[in-house]
């Protein structure tokens, strides 16, 4: 059927012209059952609409770049298949919970400001020199911490959570994801230093167990566990010595 | 006018760039260092590699043995002096990369594990699962954030070097997000933008490898080497050309032709699957054309066989390949063979520069794959480029720190006045030009086919010489090209347009040292010139910039040290 198509909505939006974010509609040729949602909005860019803005890279799921509201889950775009929602139109909008810079683009630098408040690197009381070699590390020690050293910054969980929607002062689901795997690590010994930004920032009380986070993931990280992990290791700072690897 | 100003500007977030960052600050606490990407650092596209990073850091390794088989990969192309520091700075970054967190997978002591990969004697890339680019790229920025003398400028696009009297002393560089063009200016500038995978059609390189630097460095005035030689990876998944990792034919996996029949014994026989990726994609090609591949909706593809490892190695070692097939293709890679065709994949060529990283522009250096430091020659083996771009992106820092530290800063009038050009002429060009009737896409789009067409696995004087045409031709389209958005904020249209002009101009590049290189040598296979010529071609192709498309053309000699060339077979 070389003329099936189908039809996406997306927004647009340009902070310079447009009062509010409106849904344009465009008629895509469907030519291929492996073609993802981002296929089809570099159809529509190269051929029908150059000025439709929108992120990507690798469009392979790793890169993090291309997540968006898709029939108003959030997904990587990459990773949405068009066969999933044909005949029925896809609606393609920016990602929740972000301000909007421009149609699909969103504000991240919340994100990027939060990801450093929380150290993500080794910390050490003293540095092993290199000529020491590599910390030993078990495989079984990367486990502890392996699913939150998974997460692509993609933004997914902060669009599906309720808390960061309501209060984006939460430093929310990725970052704590973070923060957990470097406390996790064996080689680290920075639990005291983040504890602090992690444990005194607003919103981490108010995270149910809804889990949204864990749900749109589309790397298995699990944020939701970290989170109540985070909350059990603020309460024992209460009543342990600081114990991590020190 | 105040402009930006840093010691050391660098031009490109992924594994190198950052890596050259945090070399900068630690050769001397003073520095102040800007990092310039267009994309956020950590989707650049060093995220991408799965293999790993290949040091000598065995007890049965030697740096001899690493630095061999490196260069009898390169064709005998390589520097062998290069090779040789290589070598032996790669497992020190690798133990560095530790320090900083990267999740190496482990061997049952707890010390780095290594796999086999193409082309290497013995088991010498390390390797985080099968997201050994993923972590280092991660670890590298985030370890980057704890550096104050850091200044991170996101999502800003590099349409020129600031030179003046021949010394490189800034870029201008327009901010995506508010459509503001600023000059940046430093006593030095590295430049690790990355490949330039994009001019094809069918790769493995993001959206983002568009070869900005190269074309940057190429247009002030500094030689491209080796443009010639571009790596084909064997296997890529048809259609969307994502990569599947060497990786997984190191942990045992078999590559079959359609009648089930492991082929490379025919052309590799002593090292089967692991043999280089250039001997490998071509023997492919030729099962292709003698009729001996699958058939499938998007062309002709091999078997990759996993199914006898098992479940449990393949969730251990290569879980990502799995979670590829199982989201990507529809498939379980533990009950059922993968589909993967040549791709391409990585350019060995690049901006020529030494061995600190200095290129022939007084301030300029160059780091990564976008640099040709003449490690890679005509053909480089699997897991060299990500300790490539730790090992040079280290060197070119600290180079860059130290020649800062001499430098002169540059002068105000002549940067305003540069800015201004600059910002003119892409304003004039993209956004206020009057007629033109020309898109985007479908330029890109066709000098991508013309790219797979005239420039892939195998080539000749026909299809080089066509291609060449029809480049020009694309040329002239582009100079029609009409813009649809108007828009100052997140004009990625004004960006595409911007990359499409680099990419014409190295892909010219390519297709010209292609041509005037008549003999197969690496990864660059003449149908007309079956043969390596190392009387005459035993030597670096160096572009320059003309005023036309065809670039002047020069040669220069290839380092030998300790490894004569011999015939190379495996």
């Amino acid at each position: 059927m070389p003329d099936k198509t189908i039809t996406i909505r997306a927004t647009r939006f340009d902070p310079d012209k447009d009062q509010e974010p409106r849904l344009q509609s465009y008629e895509v040729p469907f030519f291929d059952e492996s073609m993802v949602v981002l296929d089809a909005l570099n159809h529509i860019k190269a051929h029908i609409d150059g000025s439709l803005s929108y992120r990507w890279s690798c469009r392979m799921g790793i890169c993090g770049s291309c997540g968006m509201m898709v029939n108003g889950t959030p997904k990587l775009t990459c990773n949405a298949f068009l066969r999933d929602f044909w005949p029925r139109p896809v609606t393609v909008q920016p990602l929740n919970n972000f301000p909007v810079i421009r149609d699909l683009v969103i504000d991240m630098d919340d994100f990027m400001h939060k990801l450093k408040l929380i150290k993500p690197w080794i910390i050490r009381k003293q540095e092993l020199p290199l000529g020491a070699g590599e910390h030993r590390q078990t495989n079984d020690q990367i486990d502890d911490f392996r699913q939150f050293s998974e997460c692509i910054n993609c933004m997914l969980c902060y669009s599906a959570c309720p808390v960061y929607g309501l209060n984006n002062e939460f430093l929310g689901p990725a970052a704590i994801a973070l923060a957990r795997r470097y406390n996790l690590d064996s080689r680290d010994q920075g639990l005291k230093e983040r504890l602090p930004h992690i444990a005194d920032s607003e919103g981490i009380w108010e995270c149910s167990f809804v889990g949204e986070c864990s749900v749109v993931c589309p790397k298995g990280v699990d944020p939701a566990k970290a989170i109540q992990q985070t909350k059990l290791d603020t309460t024992m700072r209460f009543v342990l010595p600081y114990g991590n690897r020190e | 006018m105040d402009f930006e100003s840093y010691d050391v500007l660098i031009v490109g977030g992924g594994l190198a760039g950052i890596r050259a960052a945090i070399a900068a600050v630690e050769a001397n606490p003073r520095v102040r260092v800007g990092l310039v990407s267009k994309v956020y650092p950590m989707r650049s596209h060093t995220v991408s590699a799965e293999g790993g990073a290949a040091a000598a850091l065995g007890p049965g390794d030697s740096y001899e043995s690493h630095a061999f088989d490196t260069i009898k990969g390169s064709d005998y192309l390589a520097d062998q002096d290069v090779v040789e520091a290589f070598v032996r700075e790669a497992p020190t970054e690798i133990i560095q990369m530790e320090h900083w967190g990267c999740p190496w997978s482990r061997n049952a002591d707890g010390s780095i594990a290594v796999r086999p990969f193409g082309g290497m004697t013995t088991w010498r890339t390390c390797f985080a699962a099968d997201k050994s680019g993923f972590h280092m790229l991660h670890a590298v920025f985030q370890t980057s954030l704890k550096y104050p003398q850091i200044t991170r400028h996101d999502e800003a696009f590099v349409t020129k070097l600031l030179v003046e009297d021949s010394h490189c002393v800034g870029v201008v560089a327009l901010d995506i997000r508010t459509g503001r063009f600023d000059a940046i200016t430093a006593r030095s500038v590295i430049l690790a933008t990355g490949g330039l995978g994009r001019v094809y059609a069918f790769t493995t390189n993001g959206n983002i490898c568009t070869g900005d630097g190269m074309a940057l460095a190429y247009r002030a005035g500094a030689g491209l080497q080796d443009m010639e030689m571009v790596q084909f990876h064997p296997t890529g998944l048809p259609f969307t050309g994502i990569l599947i990792t060497e990786a997984v034919r190191g942990e045992g996996g078999y590559l079959l032709n359609n009648e089930g029949e492991r082929f490379l014994k025919r052309y590799v026989p002593n090292k089967m699957e692991l043999g280089p990726r250039d001997i490998i994609s071509r023997a492919m090609i030729t099962e292709f054309e003698e009729g001996r591949g699958f058939e499938g909706p998007h062309g002709k593809y091999m078997h990759l066989d996993v199914r006898h490892l098992g479940e449990k190695v393949i969730d251990r070692k290569l879980p990502f390949m799995r979670e590829l097939g199982r989201e990507f293709v529809g498939i379980d890679i533990v009950h059922d063979p993968i589909p993967v065709r040549p791709v391409q994949h990585y350019m060995m060529g690049g901006i020529d520069a030494n061995i600190s990283g200095e290129t022939e522009i007084l301030g300029l250096y160059a780091a990564g794959e976008c640099a040709n430091v003449g490690l890679n020659g005509g053909n480089r083996l699997g897991s060299n480029s990500l300790s490539e771009c730790l090992v040079f992106g280290a060197a070119a820092g600290r180079a860059a720190a130290h020649h800062a530290a001499s430098a002169k800063a540059p002068t105000a009038n002549p940067v305003a006045a540069m800015l201004w050009d600059e910002a003119r002429r892409v304003e004039s060009e993209y956004l206020e030009k009057k007629g033109g009737n020309e898109r985007i896409g479908p330029i890109r789009e066709e000098m991508q086919r013309e790219m797979d067409a005239g420039a892939g696995v195998f080539r000749n004087k026909d299809g080089l010489s066509r291609l060449a045409r029809n480049l020009g031709g694309l040329r002239e389209r582009f100079e029609k090209v009409k813009i649809d958005d108007s828009s100052r904020t997140f004009n990625t249209e004004i960006v595409a347009a911007l990359e499409l002009d680099f990419m014409l101009e190295v892909s010219s590049v390519m297709v010209f040292a292609a041509l005037a290189r008549e003999e197969s040598r690496g990864a660059h296979a003449r149908r007309d010139f079956p043969e390596r010529d190392d009387k005459q071609f035993l030597k670096h192709t160096v572009a320059f910039h003309t005023n036309t498309l065809a670039p002047r053309l020069e040669y220069s000699e290839v380092h030998i040290t300790h490894f004569q060339p011999q015939a190379r077979s495996y």
